[in-house]
């Protein structure tokens, strides 16, 4: 079984089981592009629906019922649909109002719409993807939102082109003051959404997608002007996919890992993992153990570009 | 607007916008700014800037700054979207901002996702539903409906949370109000 794997790396690893099969509760997100959170609560209470609100991030509220998609709120497109601790990289992200954004693997679009509101849908947000069929999804979703900062494309992030962005004539690649890189990754950390996540299961799976996650954070990284910041995130607990893909860019590219605050409790990361050493810095990333805060399992590490 | 209804709605109504992606008429790959004015089109049958805004105003009551620090641009014919941020003139993307209203037709038509994100302050050809009215038009049912007003697109809205608040489009005609809520954007209400 897959989760055996990480009893090593778990302070207490029968917590680690037991919130890995407990179900986790609907989370929707204030979508404050197009309400306040005080007017999508009183939507709500007038609709009948019961909520808690989280206390890490105030736009958060755990829903009582399943089927957040017939309120009315919804419609307005006050409320999305998300994983609570997904909404973590946008906060470590921190992107500002007026900024050039990039968010390369950014379908269905949680992050991007939640990065648009944060940067109250000025400035430029270029949303990727690879995957058409996803892109559309994402398309609906930010329209619904009502996020008009948007460029949508649809490129291989490894080797993402700006030229869509370069004046025709001119040679002037304008390079971004921020990436959200929330990559394809094995997922193992969604098991509390999705009981069949680790079905497929591979070592083998888990190195090919690593692979892929080195290179699309690498050309983030250099699509990002020094001093930039670059947040790495995934919902896996395998070192490959994380430690090891950061100690690979880390040689790599010009940045280096930096320390941030999170409003959750979190382990640092780890720096050896079956026989392997990596860059000391990667402790400063920070993992999500689903039993720290009752929530799906996640990984987060801020970079700053260098040069 | 004045006349009564024309034959040319009977084709818009079979038309779809919005992101559901069943009418798609891309002629070019590439989005094109408006021109400011009339005076600077280039382009044969494109709307100004200034036309735009004007139609918002005109037929809505949006005020004009409603627009201020946004770019229009059309892709394909007659799909013009609104973008809030910073692009060169014409740019190979799939999407900018949000599409925001259709053109290149007799009567202009927002879409649902624009309405509830511009119309907000709109004060003319405004239809307030009740709860029960609200409920059909977001399932997509046309109704019956007295309304002492201008036929062709309103936008329509409902009370919710303490304000009026814009749900989409309807095309009122006949005494009916003709639901234009995309096909993925239909909900049935609780
Ligand atoms: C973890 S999901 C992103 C979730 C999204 N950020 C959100 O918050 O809604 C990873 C995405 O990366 C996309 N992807 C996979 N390989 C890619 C590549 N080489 N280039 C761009 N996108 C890729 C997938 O289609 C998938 O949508």
């Amino acid at each position: 079984m897959v989760l055996e794997r990480y009893d090593p790396l778990v302070d207490d690893a029968a917590a680690f089981r037991a919130a890995c099969d407990r179900p986790l509760p609907s989370v929707v997100r204030v979508n404050t592009v197009k309400t306040t959170v005080e007017r999508a609560m009183r939507a709500l209470d007038e609709d009948g629906h019961g909520y808690e609100r989280a206390d890490w991030l105030p736009e958060l509220l755990r829903l009582d019922s399943d089927s957040p998609g017939t309120s009315w709120p919804y419609f307005h497109g006050w409320l999305y649909g998300q994983e609570e601790v997904s909404a973590l990289p946008a906060l470590v992200c921190d992107p500002q109002p007026g900024e050039r954004v990039l968010d390369p693997c950014a379908a269905p679009g949680s992050k991007t719409t939640q990065l648009a509101a944060m940067m109250d849908d000025t400035g430029t947000l270029v949303a990727n993807d690879n995957n058409l069929g996803r892109l559309s999804a994402l398309r609906s979703n930010a329209e619904r939102c009502g996020v008009t900062n948007l460029v949508v494309t649809n490129q291989d992030a490894r080797n993402l082109s700006l030229k869509p962005f370069t004046p025709a004539g001119s040679d002037e690649q304008p390079r971004f003051d921020r990436a959200l890189v929330d990559v394809p990754c094995s997922c193992e950390g969604t098991i509390r959404k999705n009981p069949d996540a680790h079905d497929d299961w591979s070592l083998g799976h888990v190195q090919q997608i690593a692979g892929i996650q080195r290179e699309i954070l690498r050309r983030a990284v250099r699509t990002t002007r020094p001093g930039g910041t670059v947040v790495y995130s995934t919902c896996t607990f395998a070192p490959e996919e994380n430690e090891a893909v950061l100690d690979a860019v880390l040689a790599e590219e010009s940045c280096e890992l930096v320390a941030f605050d999170v409003p959750l409790d979190t382990r640092p990361g780890v720096t050896d993992w079956k026989g392997e050493e990596y860059d000391p810095s990667v402790e400063l990333a920070q993992r999500v153990w689903p039993h720290l805060n009752d929530t799906g399992g996640f990984f987060c590490a801020k970079l700053e570009v260098t040069a | 607007m004045s006349d009564g209804p024309g034959e040319d709605f009977a084709t818009y109504d079979e038309r779809r916008d919005d992101a559901d992606g069943t009418f798609e008429e891309n002629r070019s790959q590439v989005f094109e700014r408006l021109p400011e004015t009339a005076a600077d089109r280039e382009v044969e049958g494109r709307p100004s800037r200034e036309a735009v805004v004007d139609f918002w105003a005109d037929r809505f009551g949006v005020p004009p700054e409603t627009f201020d620090g946004y770019t229009f641009w059309e892709k394909g014919a007659g799909k013009l979207w609104a973008y809030a941020g910073d692009a060169p003139d014409a740019i190979d993307v799939e999407a900018l901002g949000m599409v925001f209203l259709r053109v290149r037709q007799d009567h202009w038509k927002p879409t649902t996702d624009a309405v509830q994100r511009f119309a907000r302050d709109a004060s003319e050809n405004v239809v307030l539903l009740d709860d029960e009215q609200a409920k059909r038009f977001v399932a997509g049912e046309d109704q019956d409906l007295k309304w002492d007003g201008d036929w062709g697109y309103l936008v329509v809205s409902h009370d919710l949370a303490g304000a009026v608040e814009p749900l989409g489009v309807g095309l009122y005609l006949y005494g009916e109000l003709r639901s234009q809520v995309p096909k993925g954007r239909k909900r049935d209400i609780d």
